[in-house]
């Protein structure tokens, strides 16, 4: 089939960017759509012209490293991966705009990748269980039923693209804090510091210049894990209950 | 020089944990004076940069992904062996170990394997603390599955996704680290040379991808997690970005590599589609427990689904030739992974392949379905199914899956001793990088094991030794070594960029890949060896005189990267070819056709090859020199290994 894409291109974090249209041809619809790109970086490169640049890695929807915004939506129109997006979920003569995460606490680094260390820094501010290497009790020691054990591995599937962030109108990033606060509140062995782990992952939240959230759904609804929205309900309760509680954290 | 693997004496059973009492301990207030650089931050990597500073060293974590969650171990989908025997089915100690030598098909050290399976117990134990949430029984245990050719269930997994919810595991440990200012963490930074300072590894030289800045970092020990090198093939299941520059890099400087040409295939990947196709995308092979495999049984049956005359359900059942069933009727479609894949190769060889390239077989679930219905398949293998029908467009509960075949995992990597410890003191090298466990054959679910096993449970104990002996100073960062290194990059970069010919770097990629799928892939023979030698050497100069890499060395560039990678590959590739070559015998995942069984099984030659195969650079242009580390087995007896 033949496309139009219309990608955003920017050389630097600080330069202004805009909007380059390139024509495309003879992509089959079996074509994941980051091999498309791949296409079109080969036809830039054979004419000296400096391809289009994206993160991308396991080209399998589990690194979490693909994050195009595609036509409007993130990672496309499917509930998936970028990279598992394909080639049939469009029509030849289809126009495809292309663009990187937009959000305030992603500064875009080159043409569609984003810097999205702001979520490490989240997890570093209180995403664990306080646990040394060696030490620890036998794994059958601690048994969680198995609806909990599910429900918490349904948090913990989180693979930290930042569509959640992407899509929101406010750029919140709740959805991708809710799910790891809820994996570990969730479980024995991470109640123990649930409550300050409510109250410093939020704060470094804020601190990275996410926006709020306002219960849209729009996080939920375009998450290629399909990470539920309960999840924030959870997270509220837990930071509300941590902050009016005395026990120190 | 001789190889000295530092094995522990005694007996098997107690030689690491008297090596644990022999080691040499760093006071604990003495540990915050060492420096250790962790490259990788995989499972291995992760593992062990968050232990060692949890006992007080400062670690530097270096990774190439934008965060180091995002390292490929991420992707392991089936499960984690440990020999807890919470099923009550015989497992022990001593059955994972034995069937970690014989599916490795005895090329792999006993001591070594003996220790993984030890501390594969301890593993599990750790990442439930952690919060890993494994699958449960509604009991609240944990639940295993047999997996991989095992006879009993040790194998622990959270549904499809195993190796993601370990490394999150490894890496929350990481994180906290990192708050606690004992981790520096290095995102987006590659790797580019080890310094070695009067015969000791004392840091390395990296370029940072945003900034194209070429920097030291001086350490007192360097650690190598950097994966495996599936990537030479171009196509194969390992991410994008996976590479062997770490570990090449770390050869050319004195480093050893071993048995570069162990690789393994595994047999359930999705078929390649087209020349588009960039990378393969594996289907956990805990599917095999109830699909069944088969082919038609005439190439004229074959040719017409090929042509799309007629569907798989059109084929009677008595013109199915269920060829694993019928071959080993132990194992069935269960075989380990050699065994599966070069079955597969076999019957396409044939002309009986079922998909328009003639490179696929069936993988069936009608009988499971039949047989459990298709809520009970839907619940073992959902997300599986879903992933196979995104990416192929067909619904595998309506019509069998098409597998075929595709490069998965390296056993080959740097040479260690028992500590872990490459041929260059105070270098060492953890997980998929490292020769060390699974000999010519890695087993299911024993690679999550390994990776874990060295970092959280081993580096710690031997880098500690390695630091007890070394002064506290550091060597300092405009020492001549690092100058010089730094120099060597920057003219590599430069050199690069000024080709300008006229072919782009994925080019050059995709026919390497090629050669070495072709002629040192599920088969290989002297022949075509000899034949691949040469044209890897005329690529290789093609691509120096030939290749085009756009862009600067001062700002992130994808195509310069990726050059100096499949640079790297190239210079790989010919010594797999070398080493593939020099084996003459069949073990494993290495199979000449010289040397086979009557019946098409890998022939091995006890008497001349039970040994390592250690390599050691000696310059360019130069031959490498081979050296040899004799295997020595004093508690398996060694036999044909049969799944009949």
């Amino acid at each position: 089939m033949n496309l139009t894409l219309k990608v955003w291109r920017q050389k630097k974090t600080a330069d202004k960017g805009g909007f380059k249209t390139y024509k495309i041809s003879g992509i089959s619809a079996d074509m994941s759509f980051l091999e498309m790109l791949d296409v079109l970086n080969e036809d830039l490169s054979d004419k000296g012209e400096d391809p289009v640049h994206f993160d991308h890695d396991c080209r399998e929807g589990i690194c979490g490293s693909c994050s195009l915004y595609i036509n409007g939506q993130p990672h496309g129109p499917h509930q998936t991966t970028t990279c598992q997006l394909h080639m049939r979920s469009f029509k030849d003569g289809d126009t495809i705009t292309i663009e990187p995460w937009r959000a305030n606490a992603f500064p875009i680094i080159k043409d569609l990748v984003v810097d999205r260390s702001a979520f490490d820094r989240i997890i570093q501010s209180g995403g664990y269980v306080s646990v040394n290497t060696g030490g620890v009790p036998d794994a059958n020691e601690i048994p969680i039923p198995k609806v909990i054990a599910d429900e918490s591995f349904d948090s913990a599937t989180c693979i930290g693209c930042g569509a959640c962030v992407a899509a929101c109108k406010n750029a919140s990033a709740m959805l991708f804090v809710s799910a790891k606060i809820s994996q570990l509140a969730l479980l024995p062995q991470g109640k123990v510091e649930k409550r300050g782990r409510a109250e410093k992952m939020v704060a470094q939240m804020d601190a990275e210049g996410f926006g709020a959230c306002t219960n849209t759904g729009a996080c939920s609804a375009e998450c290629p894990k399909e990470i539920k929205q309960s999840n924030i309900a959870r997270m509220n309760r837990e930071y509300f209950s941590a902050s009016v509680s005395t026990e120190e954290v | 020089m001789k190889l000295n693997s530092k094995i522990p004496s005694g007996p098997l059973s107690e030689k690491w944990t008297s090596h644990k009492f022999n080691v040499k301990l760093v006071n604990p207030a003495n540990k915050r004076k060492y420096e250790i650089i962790v490259v990788g931050t995989g499972l291995a990597g992760a593992s062990a940069a968050a232990s060692l500073a949890e006992l007080g060293y400062n670690v530097k974590a270096f990774c190439f992904q934008d965060s180091p969650r995002r390292a490929h171990s991420i992707a392991a989908q089936g499960g984690i062996n440990a020999a807890k025997n919470y099923q009550n089915d015989g497992d022990s100690v001593f059955r994972l170990f034995y069937d970690t030598i014989k599916g490795g098909d005895y090329r792999s050290r006993e001591a070594n394997v003996y220790r993984l399976a030890q501390v594969s117990v301890n593993i599990i134990d750790q990442c439930v603390a952690q919060g890993v949430p494994f699958a449960r029984e509604y009991g609240g245990l944990l639940a295993n599955r047999s997996f991989g050719g095992a006879q009993v269930s040790r194998t622990f997994y959270a549904r499809g996704q195993t190796g993601q919810q370990l490394l999150l595991g490894a890496y929350s440990a990481l994180s906290r680290q990192v708050a606690n200012g004992k981790v520096k963490l290095y995102p987006r930074t590659e790797m580019m040379d080890v310094v070695v300072v009067d015969g000791k590894a004392r840091g390395i030289v990296t370029r940072n991808l945003i900034t194209g800045a070429i920097e030291s970092h001086s350490a007192h020990a360097v650690l190598l997690c950097t994966g495996g090198y599936g990537n030479v093939f171009f196509l194969s299941t390992n991410a994008m970005g996976s590479n062997v520059t770490a570990a090449w890099r770390a050869h050319k400087k004195g480093a050893f590599f071993s048995n570069p040409c162990y690789t393994q295939i595994h047999p359930t990947c999705i078929p390649v589609s087209g020349d588009h196709q960039s990378k393969l995308t594996l289907m956990s092979e805990s599917l095999r427990n109830d699909g069944r495999v088969w082919v038609p049984k005439t190439v004229e049956i074959a040719e017409k689904l090929r042509k799309r005359e007629i569907a798989p359900k059109d084929i009677k059942e008595e013109d199915r030739d269920y060829y694993l069933e019928t071959k080993y009727p132990s194992f069935g479609n269960l075989v380990p992974r050699d065994v599966a894949s070069r079955n597969a190769k076999h019957v396409c060889d044939e002309g009986r392949g079922v998909n328009e390239t003639g490179e696929a077989v069936f993988l069936d679930f009608r009988d499971a379905i039949l047989r459990d219905g298709e809520d009970a398949v839907r619940g073992k293998y959902g997300n599986l199914f879903d992933m196979y029908e995104k990416i192929t467009g067909e619904n595998p509960y309506k019509t069998p899956m098409m597998i075929y075949p595709a490069v998965h995992y390296t056993m080959g990597g740097l040479w260690v001793d028992y500590n872990l410890m490459t041929s260059v003191p105070g270098l060492y090298a953890l997980g998929e990088a490292n020769f060390s466990d699974h000999g010519a054959n890695r087993l299911g679910a024993s690679a999550l094991m390994q990776g874990l096993a060295d970092g959280y449970f081993v580096a710690p104990y031997t880098v500690g030794d390695y630091l007890a002996g070394l002064s506290y100073d550091k060597v300092p960062e405009d020492h001549s070594e690092f100058r010089k290194a730094e120099e060597e990059v920057k003219s590599r970069v430069k050199q690069l960029l000024e080709i300008n010919g006229s072919k782009t770097v994925d080019y050059f990629h995709k026919k390497l890949g090629k050669i070495m799928w072709n002629h040192c892939g599920m088969a290989r023979n002297a022949a075509g060896l000899t034949k691949a030698k040469e044209m890897i050497q005329a690529l290789k100069g093609e691509f120096w005189s030939d290749v085009k890499v756009l862009g600067t060395g001062e700002e992130l560039n994808l195509s310069l990267e990726k050059a100096h990678r499949v640079a790297d590959f190239l210079e790989l590739g010919e010594l797999m070819v070398d080493d593939a070559l020099h084996r003459n015998e069949s073990c494993g995942g290495h199979f000449r056709d010289e040397y086979q069984t009557p019946e098409g099984e890998a022939l091995r030659d006890d008497e001349n090859f039970a040994y390592v195969a250690a390599w050691e650079y000696l310059g360019e242009g130069k031959d490498e020199a081979l050296h040899k580390e004799a295997l020595v087995f004093e508690n398996v007896k060694l036999t044909q290994r049969s799944y009949k």
